[in-house]
């Protein structure tokens, strides 16, 4: 049961052109997400990443097929699903505490001010906001407008935490740190993501499972990797497990060549319905000459 | 300290500039000119100007007396013809205050539907695109038809001129609203009302504050005109009596109170805009 806790069956997606012609973005798509399960989502732009992402969400609709939560197809948005976005959209005339405040009494209309406030400060308390309540999220940096973002999302206590490339405008540092903040949080609470993400390495340190989207249009599910991964991971040693170049190399390969030619050279069992699961293996890496060398000098 | 003093110069500058544009003035009414001997009672109908030499334009200190003695009686009322100059401003300003008022309970949520609405804002926008450009003077004639009353017809007329910059700035406003905002209004399951006042006015709200201050500049323009058509009370009737009293004193002075009474509010509507506006 807890197998499929999303099921994404047989979404399409086609875009009308202002001249009449249709795009279709992507093309039966099927996969399941677990509860607690943390799922990356890998392709180039243009593969309809975010549409997924806000089919999801319930702010788009397939033109076909449907995703499923809990054994319920997706009509609209809903509190159980929370949406991290891109541009961390605040609200800029509220404040940090006044935006995360505004989804906690969204969700539950009946809660008193201090009720409501009070579980607005733990959450931003949480992302590291102590102290920035009363800001503007003008007077914030980007890291920080997206840790407000990440409050909002956390403290109506979804089911599920959607997230569109939420640190791809941050700088690395800040990157980083709010990866790990979220990974804790998310571990923390059991809690089912779906994200999306550009970025190779980010994948691998949050997702249990990789799902690779071929180029669009008429994108596809090309395969779903497994993350070898133990659950438990440190950010500045997973480099030495024994897996790590093994998944990072097969994404990688994915995202320069597979992703284009994946369409033309489909095997002969692949099934849709059934995208293939791959767990990636530590095979022997060359280690590069200079390595070598540089082993020998320290 | 650099601000405080660019300040400061500023208004030595300014200072400057008013006291030799008084000074010029004072110069330019206060020579005399060629008089001529006339006939005693001709003499006293053609007045200073033809037997002192005396420009029959004010100089500044005329004024300045004329403002004072308005200033020390401002509510006097002496008869329709007679009111002091504060009792015509209050009904200029009434007058304003009240088509204005108007407006903005049509324009407000007539804007809002329309920004909201694709079909609407088609539906509504040929007839915005005729009447908008309509001088408001225009509609006087029909108003004083249909309602039959002087007052109540500028009234309207300020009620007309002053909708469109604020149906159409509302309009403006509300469908540009970011469609990341409404993104979270919907993924938080906001019912309409609510996302209404929580979302899309506050996010609208720079936008039509700035339509509300032009719609009472403009306001405030028609009314000396419409006032002066109309007649009655009011300042721009005011303006027109003394212009056939041929009291230039009190023509100048009520320039001076009408750009005075313009510009406070216009700075209060700027006051509503500083608060309602927000930093991205």
């Amino acid at each position: 049961m807890s197998a499929k806790f999303i099921s994404i069956e047989g979404i399409t997606r086609r875009f009308q052109a202002p001249d009449g012609s249709q795009t279709t973005v992507f093309e039966d798509i099927w996969f399941a997400i677990a509860r607690g399960e943390f799922v990356c989502m890998i392709g180039h732009s243009g593969c309809g990443k975010t549409t997924v992402l806000n089919i999801l969400s319930g702010l788009d609709l397939p033109d076909d097929g449907a995703a499923i939560v809990d054994g319920k197809a997706i009509e609209g948005p809903s509190l159980d699903r929370a949406v991290i976005f891109q541009s961390h959209a605040l609200l800029p005339w509220r404040t940090v505490l006044g935006n995360v405040a505004y989804a906690i009494s969204s969700r539950w209309p009946k809660w008193s001010r201090s009720q409501v406030e009070e579980q607005a400060r733990r959450f931003i308390d949480k992302v590291g906001l102590k102290g920035a309540e009363g800001k503007k999220p003008a007077q914030l940096s980007g890291g920080m407008k997206q840790r407000v973002g990440i409050a909002r999302a956390l403290s109506i206590e979804p089911k599920i935490l959607l997230m569109d490339e939420p640190f791809s405008a941050l700088d690395a540092l800040t990157r980083g740190t709010l990866q790990d903040e979220v990974r804790r949080i998310c571990l923390e609470t059991g809690q089912t993501v779906f994200m999306i993400t550009h970025d190779v390495d980010e994948a691998i340190y949050l997702a249990d499972k990789i799902v690779l989207m071929t180029n669009g249009p008429e994108a596809m599910v090309a395969e779903i990797v497994e993350n070898p991964l133990p659950k438990e991971r440190d950010r500045n040693q997973i480099h030495r497990h024994p897996a790590f170049y093994a998944i990072r190399n097969h994404l990688i390969d994915f995202l320069v060549s597979r992703s284009k030619t994946f369409k033309s050279e489909i095997p002969a069992d692949y099934d849709r319905r059934k995208p293939p699961v791959i767990l990636p293996q530590n095979q022997p890496q060359p280690l590069p000459p200079s390595h070598e060398a540089g082993r020998k000098v320290a | 300290m650099r601000q405080t003093s660019l300040r400061l110069r500023a208004g030595i500058v300014s200072l400057g500039i008013l006291l030799i544009f008084g000074l010029a003035w004072h110069l330019a009414v206060s020579g005399s000119g060629p008089t001529q001997q006339m006939d005693p009672e001709y003499a006293k109908l053609m007045g200073q100007t033809a037997v002192q030499g005396k420009s029959a334009m004010p100089g500044p200190l005329d004024v300045l007396v004329k403002i004072w003695s308005h200033l020390k009686e401002p509510f006097y009322d002496r008869g329709p013809n007679d009111k002091g100059i504060g009792i015509q401003l209050a009904y200029s300003i009434g007058r304003v205050l009240l088509g204005y008022g108007l407006a903005m309970l049509v324009a407000l949520p007539l804007g809002f539907l329309i920004g909201m609405s694709p079909l609407m804002a088609r539906a509504l926008d040929p007839f915005i695109q005729i009447m908008k450009p309509v001088s408001p003077l225009a509609w006087m004639p029909l108003a004083l038809y249909t309602i039959k009353d002087s007052s109540i017809s500028s009234i309207f007329v300020i009620f007309i001129c002053s909708l469109w910059p604020m149906l159409i700035n509302t309009a403006f406003g509300v469908s540009s609203v970011r469609k990341e905002w409404l993104n979270v209004a919907r993924t938080l399951e906001v019912g309409p009302f609510r996302r209404a006042f929580t979302v899309i006015l506050p996010a609208a709200a720079p936008t039509i504050v700035t339509g509300m201050r032009i719609s009472i500049g403009i306001a405030w323009l028609v009314i000396v005109a419409a006032e002066m058509l109309v007649g009655g009370t009011g300042i721009g009737y005011f303006v027109w009596n003394e212009w056939n009293n041929l009291s230039i004193t009190n023509v100048i002075t009520s320039i001076l109170v009408i750009g005075l009474v313009g510009m406070i509010l216009d700075q209060a509507l700027a006051r509503v805009a500083r608060a309602v506006s927000f930093p991205e």
